[in-house]
């Protein structure tokens, strides 16, 4: 059950997607977001498809992978396709009850849906194709001249990497602290509110124990490794751009543009 | 008889890429007293099968009885059978919670709705069966070592006065007087108030040591189900798989092949060395019994 | 001088209250004194709580004496400026094989400490291959650690630690926590690293049948060096042993029990093949012919 989150799980293939520099994924993914939220109408619509679609078919992820990812933001879903359906003010198409459905409700509720099944469609995409590594290089190369204004650039890095590395270890050490409190007839269900978190304390405690200990740990293995910060180190996957990393840059910029245009030029039906 | 499995299979993420097929129609019978060890390398399926028989995890396929009741009825009782089967996992005192030594041996009793004062009476119990010193009973269980720490984390358990006792590797990572510590106390527990335990264990010397029978696991199966004396055998298809026989066993073997009377049976080192005198020196030495 | 020497090492836990008034000492280690040779593989045996891991941790500079000396290749753990070389000379396998990879890929892992001290990118690359390829990982460079076997995260930790070309590597416990095939592939790697590259070994743990083919073996207990020598004069004092709460292999003990019954067996007796000569002589019958 917690093993089924995606997200930060890479999924290793040999495509050109994986390639790229994680920079020009880390832009790409921005301006793709920007595009979901900016476009308008039918057009737009179907070039944000197509370009999505695309992507995904080129990087050789199985599509069935980034399904995935969209159960986990089911409800969410839900809850925000149901507060547009039901709050949207205009003329009532159907109504019962206290509730009424509005043209506009319908439509902004179905478009919600799109958007955010297309955000995490496209954010999982950047999470597929790159090590969580190589996500951490490119931020940090790319934000490295906030260094210069006193932002600890590196350490910032260095921390989301070893986080990612450890979210997985410490999901399995949650499921197995839950069984082994299970069988010393603990209850993680039943209860109210106040009763479920009181109910927690035996699953946070070891947790939070444990994760100080392999912080502990985890720091004292790095020094022996003579790790002394950012200063005087080397790369072993230094980032440098390539030809490809050019042609992507300008694919998704250009991307960007014809949906702009589309939102001038063609914003109807909608 | 306590425990009965009948041809349970369990898959993890069936239907998927990660589909692995942890159990194999494994049949088992477990008798209500006995001391069984389960052996198997990691990923055999050994700890799969221990979370079945308290009910954490729910077989795929096939029927596991408790006392001749189906655990999978809709109106079996689940947490009862949690309170009778008691699991102690794998380094234990990774779930240690509480303030003090003394609520953390509560925390079971108290799930099984005791009250305060019943749950207490638990508690002291088995702190004392487990030999812990009374003056640490109201110390945090995070200043213990971890030899200590691992015995609170069984009295734990033992609290919830189970009729079936299951320790996943209780010995690993202690050091071999911390080891004899843990499983002596185990074997007492069996002796003196007998109940059934289950010791899963990868060390063959611990397991030829003190259980009676013992089960073999291997890719989901169960390979051999046996005496110490009829699994070990067969310690060359152990071998085979992975596992090995304890040492005895092999010179037992050696020394047999060499011609030499002695019993390849032996599995113990006291076993061993009444065979050996036996053959050399024509002394039973069986009649005045000895003890490492 | 030898690799490692250790001159009357002393170090205390100090725990304080909140006021900062000293609440307890712990003496961890007693006036330890320590010579090791380059090249040479050491155990050091000892229960929990006897000062082996504390001494581990002072010759890789993470903990500093609070008296006497300890020297890695000449230098002084307890300057400052020798903390980095002193790391980069003397290396550090943990016990906790997840609790040591700091990379979500094995081969990035490899090259974190080349990274550190600055080794140029082409040249970690080559120090990666080479080090998976001296503990036989090769093959799982671009596989993520944690669909690993135990005994496999153990081995990437060590070519980490090989990456950095110590002289020396100290494997704390590094069987404490793997099933018995793990612990095999791991002494199996030490050894290998001893024999074929010259690294000297120092094997901190407490299962005695990794230490049988050691060259000398250190015994701990409550802070001191209480036993020294090789494997076999160690192991022929069963008794003194279980004093240390460790124990003996099944066959030295066997072989012990035998000849207090009063069986012509020597001291000391370790493996299997040689318990099976000594028996095979009494009974007169022809030992093997290999």
């Amino acid at each position: 059950m917690l093993r089924d989150i995606t997200l930060g799980q890479y999924y290793p293939a040999d495509s050109v997607i994986h390639k790229l520099d994680p920079r020009v994924k880390l832009f790409a993914t921005m301006l793709y977001i920007v595009s979901l939220f900016c476009f308008k109408g039918i057009a737009a619509l179907l070039v944000i498809s197509l370009f999505l679609f695309a992507v995904i078919r080129i990087s050789k992820v199985p599509f069935k992978f980034m399904v995935k990812g969209l159960k986990a933001i089911m409800i969410l879903m839900l809850i925000t396709a149901l507060f547009n359906l039901f709050l949207t003010p205009g003329e009532p198409v159907v109504s019962f009850w206290i509730f009424k459905i509005t043209a506009e409700g319908a439509k902004n509720a179905v478009l919600m849906v799109i958007r955010l099944v297309y955000l995490i469609l496209g954010t999982s995409i950047m999470t597929l194709t790159t090590t969580p590594n190589q996500l951490t290089d490119g931020l940090e190369k790319a934000l490295m001249p906030l260094s210069k204004i006193g932002v600890p650039v590196h350490a910032i890095a260095m921390m989301m990497s070893i986080a990612l590395r450890f979210i997985p270890i410490l999901i399995e050490e949650t499921d197995k602290i839950m069984k082994a409190q299970m069988a010393r007839g603990a209850d993680f269900e039943s209860g109210n509110l106040v009763q479920k978190v009181k109910n927690m304390i035996p699953l946070l405690v070891p947790l939070f124990v444990s994760a100080f200990r392999r912080a502990d740990d985890l720091a004292m293995a790095m020094e022996a490794r003579c790790y002394n910060g950012g200063e005087g180190r080397t790369k072993m996957k230094p980032l440098h751009y390539e030809n490809r990393d050019r042609a992507a840059y300008l694919i998704i910029v250009g991307y960007l543009v014809v949906v702009l245009l589309c939102r001038r030029f063609l914003p109807f039906p909608m | 008889m306590s425990i009965i499995l009948d041809k349970v299979n369990h898959i993890y993420s069936p239907g998927t890429a990660y589909e692995i097929q942890a159990l194999k129609d494994v049949n088992l019978k477990i008798e209500d007293g006995q001391f069984i060890g389960i052996i198997g390398h990691t990923g055999s399926g050994k700890s799969t099968l221990i979370q079945h028989l308290n009910g954490l995890m729910k077989a795929t396929s096939g029927a596991i009885y408790f006392h001749g009741k189906d655990i999978y009825d809709e109106d079996f009782d689940l947490r009862e059978l949690r309170n009778r089967v008691g699991l102690v996992f794998q380094y234990p005192e990774h779930q240690l919670f509480e303030t003090t030594i003394f609520d953390d041996v509560c925390f079971g009793p108290k799930n099984q709705g005791l009250s305060k004062e019943e749950a207490g009476l638990r508690a002291f119990e088995a702190l004392r069966n487990v030999g812990m010193p009374e003056e640490l009973y109201y110390q945090s269980p995070f200043d213990l070592s971890g030899g200590q720490k691992r015995r609170v984390a069984i009295a734990g358990v033992l609290a919830m006065k189970p009729e079936v006792l299951i320790l996943d590797e209780p010995t690993a990572g202690l050091d071999p007087a911390g080891r004899d510590e843990i499983l002596d106390l185990v074997a007492r527990m069996h002796r003196e108030r007998g109940i059934t335990v289950i010791l899963v264990s990868h060390s063959m010397e611990d397991v030829a040591k003190y259980v009676q029978r013992i089960v073999v696991m291997n890719r989901g199966s169960v390979m051999y189900d046996g005496t110490p004396k009829e699994v070990f055998r067969h310690y060359k298809e152990l071998e085979a798989v992975g596992l090995a026989a304890p040492q005895v066993t092999y010179l037992m073997n050696e020394l047999k092949a060499y011609g030499l009377k002695v019993d390849t049976d032996a599995t113990t080192i006291a076993e061993a060395r009444a065979s050996l005198l036996e053959a050399l020196t024509g002394i039973d030495s069986q009649k005045n019994d000895f003890h490492r | 001088m030898g690799i490692i020497k250790a001159k009357q090492l002393v170090h205390e836990y100090i725990r304080r209250d909140e006021e900062g008034n000293v609440e307890s000492i712990q003496t961890a280690l007693d006036h330890v004194d320590l010579d090791v040779e380059p090249g040479q593989f050491i155990a050091i045996l000892g229960h929990n709580g006897s000062g082996k891991s504390t001494l581990a941790k002072h010759i890789n500079a993470l903990l500093t004496p609070t008296e006497g000396s300890l020297w890695v290749n000449g230098m002084d753990v307890s300057e400052e400026q020798n903390v980095l070389p002193v790391r980069q000379t003397a290396g550090m396998v943990f016990q906790n094989p997840d609790n040591q990879i700091i990379a979500s890929v094995v081969e990035e892992d490899v090259g974190f400490g080349p990274e550190n001290i600055g080794v140029p990118t082409e040249e970690i690359w080559q120090r990666v291959e080479e080090s998976l390829k001296s503990v036989g990982m090769l093959e799982y460079r671009t596989h993520s650690p944690n669909k690993l076997s135990g005994g496999q995260k153990q081995r990437v930790a060590i070519a980490g630690v090989v990456a950095m070309q110590p002289k020396c590597i100290v494997f704390d416990e590094p069987t404490a926590m793997l099933d018995p095939n793990g612990r095999k592939e791991v002494i199996r790697t030490a050894h290998e690293l001893n024999q074929k590259k010259g690294v000297t070994v120092i094997l901190i743990t407490h299962y005695m049948e990794e230490v049988v083919d050691a060259d000398r073996v250190i015994v701990m207990d409550q802070g001191k060096v209480v036993m020294q020598g090789t494997p076999r004069e160690i192991f022929s004092q069963v008794g003194k042993l279980k004093e240390y709460r460790l124990d003996v292999p099944q066959i030295t003990i066997l072989a012990d029990l035998l000849r207090q019954s009063g069986l012509d067996i020597p001291v000391g007796v370790l493996t299997r093949e040689e318990l099976v000569g000594h028996i095979l002589r009494l009974a007169q019958v022809e030992p093997p012919a290999k």
